[in-house]
């Protein structure tokens, strides 16, 4: 699953990835004619870099550290920062059994997305990706879910999910009425009634990507392996999963980066509950910043819910997307 | 010799090369596994859809059932109320100044990354990738006290300019290589012309890149459209929210009028599919191709 803010964010990851790649391929740098040299030089130079600069220091990189100065006290966002409690809200938050549980169900759901939605996407893909009339139509329908928002997707379902709504009402007339559950109120179902939800949302966005990486295995691989004689399920297994390779490792990198910063669609169904089974980081660092008002503690969970996903992308960039994207990220940063 | 090639090359005729023609919708699995990936794909947004036509009466009676009758008074109600169409209204105005932001600094900042020789350009270039690795969910805590000290709070800037700080990295990291790519000769030419180097920027450069420009647009302005969670703390007026915490809201809000949350929630919708509708193709290549390189 990814969540709606993070494909530019991880596609970016991959795309600086491939901006190493292409300025590799051709000569380092276009050499300009003419050097304006000196003082209208500096100018244009602070001129284009300037604003942007500003913008990104004051909004992006701030806040981070804004966060790591106030995770060291002890604060509630009104009045002085003076209770300095040092790395106590760290040790607090480590040690907290919701903050724990909620580290689990973001990993539960990374792991169920990539065991889960990744095989569901392969196979539509493929489908998808056979010459069959109304193809193109069929595309957009399920891609269509990919544009509409968490908290639209989070309504809907909320209205589909309903005890004795739609979803109940469609298992008993399908003789399934024992699988009928309180989807959203049961603490041992919540979190999977979740992962049905994201599925739902980002199983297009999958698709989407797996169809662009199928079509760029050339033509001809499948008709030397079936002049070969090859059967389907070796054409598959020995051509087309090994060329999806790149295509796969990307989305499982947007899938876990997502899940572990779930946010919108828990929050708007179940805020976590409930008594906490469906909490996840994100829902948990904006409950105790914004609703019990300790922004100090929620700083530090903000500091460890993004050295999480830092350094899980400068891992999953050096050692699962190494192959793909050679000296790209990994060299610049780590 | 040529017979024993062309009698070589005709059995594998009818057999399709790509391995893809093979089988069509009429083979029964293929068949019934569109179907199934339609039906479920669609009948959650028909079943909304549906529900704003029905009472709330029908609607608590038999939760689910078709319109009896039909009831247009849900959509109507919502489309003569104003939330909805300022909630339309401030999605757009904030999807538009971060994007506008986002592109225009962004692109300023690509030009300068790529074709501006100065001491430090990879290592400032990196600090912008590093921007990647920043969700804006995270920042949003932190984002909040700065936003409140320079009175951005309750304020559609405190929304759309952090979502452009945040949209810039992807912009310049897409369109770095893109402007680095235009060969040098081009520049040349301008110079030779008399053109300054903004000069060739702005009539030159900007025009050449305009694949790129559509697709950094594309991915600002969706992020920005469907941003939930910087909105949920930056607004407290209702008249501020924007469409994806409007339907939020609105659904704990009407909570007892389910009929007009169904409909409410149909009418967001309309927006973004219809967007998506209009340019598939290009948000399908935006994201594909990001990937692609």
């Amino acid at each position: 699953m990814v969540s709606s803010t993070d494909p530019p964010v991880a596609m970016a990851v991959a795309r600086a990835s491939s901006t190493a790649v292409a300025a590799g391929a051709r000569p380092p740098q276009a050499p300009p004619l003419r050097r304006p040299r000196g003082l209208r030089r500096k100018l244009e130079l602070t001129l284009l870099l300037g604003p942007a600069l500003a913008l990104f220091v004051g909004f992006v990189l701030a806040p981070i550290g804004i966060a790591i100065y106030y995770s060291l006290y002890n604060w509630s966002g009104f009045g002085p920062l003076s209770d300095f409690v040092g790395v106590h809200n760290y040790k607090l938050a480590l040690s907290d059994p919701v903050f724990r549980s909620a580290i689990a169900h973001n990993l539960t759901l990374a792991a169920l997305s990539v065991i889960i939605q990744l095989p569901i996407s392969i196979g539509l893909a493929m489908l998808l990706n056979r010459r069959t009339r109304g193809r193109s139509l069929l595309r957009l329908i399920v891609f269509a879910p990919y544009v509409l928002s968490e908290a639209t997707t989070a309504v809907i379902w909320s209205l589909m999910l309903q005890p004795g709504g739609f979803v109940d009402q469609f298992l008993k007339a399908a003789g399934l009425g024992g699988l009928v559950h309180l989807w959203l109120a049961d603490p041992n179902i919540v979190l999977y009634t979740l992962f049905i939800v994201i599925t739902w949302k980002y199983v297009g966005f999958g698709i989407i990507l797996l169809l662009a990486g199928l079509q760029g295995i050339p033509a001809e691989l499948h008709e030397a392996a079936a002049l070969d004689g090859a059967s389907w399920w070796q054409t598959t297994r020995r051509i087309v999963l090994p060329l999806l390779g790149p295509t796969i490792r990307i989305w499982a990198f947007l899938a876990i980066i997502g899940s572990l910063q779930l946010f919108d669609v828990v929050w708007i169904m179940t805020g976590g509950g409930p008594a906490n089974a469906s909490v996840t980081m994100a829902t948990y660092l904006i409950n105790r910043g914004f609703q019990s008002y300790e922004f100090g503690y929620a700083s530090a969970i903000a500091v460890i819910l993004f050295i999480i996903c830092f350094v899980f992308s400068l891992a999953y960039q050096r050692f699962a997307l190494r192959r793909d994207t050679r000296g790209a990220l990994t060299r610049a940063v780590g | 010799m040529s017979a024993v090639l062309r009698s070589a090359a005709a059995p594998r005729k009818p057999a399709t090369p790509t391995g893809a023609r093979r089988y069509s919708l009429a083979t029964p699995f293929t068949f019934l596994a569109v179907l199934a990936i339609v039906a479920i794909t669609v009948v959650p947004l028909l079943f909304v859809i549906e529900g704003g036509f029905r009472s709330t009466a029908q609607i608590n009676s038999s939760p689910v059932g078709l319109p009896h009758p039909w009831v247009w008074s849900n959509y109507t109600t919502v489309l003569f109320s104003s939330a909805f169409w300022q909630f339309l209204g401030n999605s757009t105005l904030i999807a538009v100044v971060a994007t506008g932001l986002a592109v225009g600094l962004g692109s300023m900042a690509a030009f300068a990354l790529s074709r501006y020789e100065f001491k430090g350009r990879e290592a400032l270039f990196t600090v912008f990738i590093v921007g990647l690795l920043f969700p804006i969910g995270v920042a949003s805590l932190p984002l909040y006290l700065p936003l409140q000290r320079i009175g951005l709070l309750d304020n559609q800037f405190g929304v759309a300019i952090p979502e452009a700080a945040f949209s810039l990295s992807i912009t310049i990291v897409i369109l770095r290589p893109f402007m680095r790519a235009v060969p040098g000769e081009i520049e040349d030419a301008a110079v030779v012309d008399g053109a300054t180097r903004l000069r060739f920027f702005v009539r030159i450069l900007l025009p050449l890149s305009r694949p790129a420009l559509v697709t950094v647009a594309i991915l600002a302005f969706v992020m920005s459209w469907n941003n939930y969670l910087l909105a949920y703390i930056v607004f407290t007026t209702p008249s501020h929210f924007t469409l994806p915490l409007g339907v939020a809201t609105f659904q704990t809000q009407y909570s007892q009028d389910t009929a007009r949350i169904f409909a409410f929630t149909a009418l967001s919708m309309v927006p973004a599919l219809g967007f998506f509708v209009l340019a598939e193709r290009r948000i399908v290549a935006g994201l594909t191709g990001s990937l692609k390189g």
